[in-house]
């Protein structure tokens, strides 16, 4: 009986990566297409990463979306982690009340957060672009920290603090040297999904950019018009760049728990 | 008792209100260098909140916290020159022996090399040689209760406060580190300030016992004081087994109660004024019914190791006596007591 079950399972979780990822995979094969066909392989080149190099406009673009990537994450991941602090120490009906606030932006669809910053921005006579962009991308980032910094919150013992004050830390010493090592877990975990989140944001900051200014996403966007084997090439690298990320999110804390098990073991014998 | 110097934390009627509750109500207490002063208490009492003031992490609602003559209620915990030992250690988990120990030095800005200095002695002082590099999180209680004091003393504070530092251990390991504690404080030479909720740790540690219940403070006085002179019957119940009497006092030395009149040493009170007696089980001394005015039948007799307990039932009230004799129950038999073992305290309002 459980023999016969067997088969199914796997066949049914092969089927469904392979619907994920040959799309995929074969894009990424084809970045390296020496041809402009999108059917037939002619043979192998770099001339599209090439292209993709040379390509003024798409290198701007890049580096719009690392630096609005990274200045977001810094900056959610502050403002996430001191505002996970403040609500542990808030009365009980104020904390469910804003942490079900917290939830909204990311429960909405994109699309209305979008158009609400864009009607925003308007309103305000904001002159949309790059800083526009990047406080959309603060917005919308700094409720996945909060959500993944305050349980670490939480969990952490006040009488840590009182310790470390104790001690002769100040409330500032204190948080740096010893509430952000025990919650630094959670402020990991917010830092990368804040990153990949504002890395591969495309609707937000189509409508909250102007001037001219474009991520990778937007010029993916307005490339998809005419065939072009360069954003084969750009996809390829924005997948690898995402890749690593979840690798780092992924393997640094197993190497860290396999380093303290390590001890531990040392430690019996 | 350690030689006491001068006067260092003076508490001068304290109170602190959480909400509409009053948990301290009216607090006066001196505190002297060099002195192993314990708070005892049932829990709820206020124990810790009296620490918490003292170390600067709740301010009293009400009165004066004078460090050296100077009120320090509003200088904040990392400003005082006071350490304290936590009831669950409260250890970083981030950080190895050495560096929990280094935490204050650290902070200090305290040369590398001096601070290196220090940890190793005080870890020695702890009996934590060879544990620099160390987890704390893979410590035995014992261990990491002894972290947390290098961690404290290290920082050569003027006062050490220890909320119930050994409640969490098991009860051979708990003596051993009652013994440790005092040889420490008397090495080291700082006022220490202890509280615990177990009577035979208050007595068997301390220069004096601090009685407290219910947010004030019942007695204060040298364990010896503390046991043979309760003042109320809080004291008297809270420390140790006891037979407690309602009578009267009809003069100096002469005390009334069950019918009888008995030869005392305490002096001071009311003619004929209702007092409470204490007397000890230890105290009672068993005799032939003729030879004493209290008279009773044994009704009772249990074993409990070094002695036997018996309870005695005389016409107004039941005994409890501890003897290492052997009695057989039924038996008939005296009671006497020496005119010390008497003592009077002044009653109760409940
Ligand atoms: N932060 C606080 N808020 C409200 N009540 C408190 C707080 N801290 C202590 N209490 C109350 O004060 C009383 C005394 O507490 P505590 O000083 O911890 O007693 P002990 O240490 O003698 O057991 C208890 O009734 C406790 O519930
Ligand atoms: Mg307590």
């Amino acid at each position: 009986m459980k023999k016969r079950k067997k088969g199914f399972p796997i066949l049914y979780i092969v089927l469904c990566f392979l619907f994920f990822y040959v799309p995929i995979l074969v894009m990424m094969v084809f970045s390296f297409n020496s041809s402009r066909s999108l059917t037939r392989f002619e043979g192998f080149s770099l001339h599209w990463y090439e292209q993709l190099l040379a390509d003024s406009e798409i290198m701007g673009a890049v580096s719009v979306s690392v630096s609005i990537a990274a200045l977001a994450t810094i900056i959610s991941t502050v403002l996430g982690t001191l505002t996970a602090i403040g609500l542990s120490k808030t009365r009980r009906v104020l904390k469910e009340w804003l942490l079900n606030v917290n939830n909204l932006p990311i429960m909405n669809p994109d699309i209305v957060t979008a158009i609400g910053l864009m009607i925003l921005f308007s309103s305000m006579k904001f002159d949309k672009g790059y800083m526009t962009m990047l406080l959309s991308h603060v917005l919308f980032c700094t409720p996945y920290v909060i959500t993944s910094v305050y349980p670490k919150v939480r969990q952490f013992d006040d009488s840590l603090a009182n310790a470390a004050m104790d001690l002769g830390a100040s409330p500032f010493q204190t948080l740096i040297k010893v509430i952000v090592p025990c919650i630094k877990p959670g402020i990991f975990a917010g830092m990368l999904l804040a990153f990949t989140m504002s890395f591969d944001d495309f609707v937000v900051s189509y409508f909250v950019t102007g001037n001219g200014v474009q991520n990778i996403s937007i010029i993916v966007y307005n490339m998809t018009k005419r065939t072009n084997p360069t954003i084969n090439a750009l996809s390829t690298i924005v997948i690898v760049v995402i890749l690593v990320a979840l690798l780092i999110g992924n393997v640094v804390p197993m190497l860290a728990n396999k380093k303290k098990n390590g001890r531990l073991k040392e430690e019996e014998r | 008792m350690a030689d006491m110097g001068d006067c260092i934390i003076e508490l001068r009627g304290i109170t602190k209100n959480f909400d509409d509750q009053q948990v301290l109500r009216g607090i006066d207490l001196n505190i002297y260098e060099n002195q192993f002063l314990t708070l005892l208490g049932p829990s709820g009492c206020g124990k810790t909140t009296i620490l918490r003031i003292i170390a600067g992490f709740e301010e009293p609602s009400k009165g004066e916290l004078l460090f050296n003559g100077i009120d320090i209620a509003k200088v904040p915990p990392y400003k005082r020159e006071i350490n304290t030992v936590f009831q669950k250690y409260a250890l970083f988990p981030f950080l190895n022996v050495y560096d929990n120990v280094a935490f204050g030095l650290n902070i200090k800005k305290v040369d590398k090399s001096v601070i290196h200095q220090k940890v190793q002695k005080m870890l020695s002082l702890v009996g934590l040689d060879g544990f620099e590099k160390r987890d704390v999180t893979l410590l035995s209680g014992g261990q990491q209760q002894r972290v947390a004091i290098a961690r404290a003393l290290v920082n050569e504070p003027k006062v050490l406060l220890l909320d119930e530092p050994l409640s969490a251990l098991d009860a051979k390991l708990r003596k051993e580190m009652q013994g440790e504690l005092k040889k420490i404080q008397q090495e080291v030479g700082i006022t220490f300030i202890f509280v615990t909720h177990d009577q035979e740790e208050a007595l068997s540690m301390s220069d004096t016992v601090v009685v407290m219940n219910d947010g004030k403070i019942q007695q204060i006085g040298t364990p010896v004081d503390i046991y043979n002179e309760p003042e109320n019957r809080f004291v008297a119940d809270f420390i140790g087994e006891s037979n407690i009497i309602e009578g009267n006092m009809i003069r100096d030395c002469l005390v009334k109660f069950d019918g009888y009149e008995f030869e005392c040493v305490d002096k001071g009170f009311k003619e004929n004024e209702e007092i409470e007696v204490v007397l000890r089980p230890e105290d009672i001394e068993i005799v032939a019914p003729e030879q004493a005015n209290l008279v009773g039948e044994i009704i009772s007799s249990v074993f409990k190791g070094v002695h036997y307990e018996l309870i005695v039932k005389t016409a107004q009230r039941e005994y409890k006596i501890h003897t290492t004799d052997i009695h057989e129950v039924g038996k008939k038999v005296g009671m006497v007591l020496d005119k010390e073992d008497i003592h009077v305290m002044y009653k109760m309002d409940y």
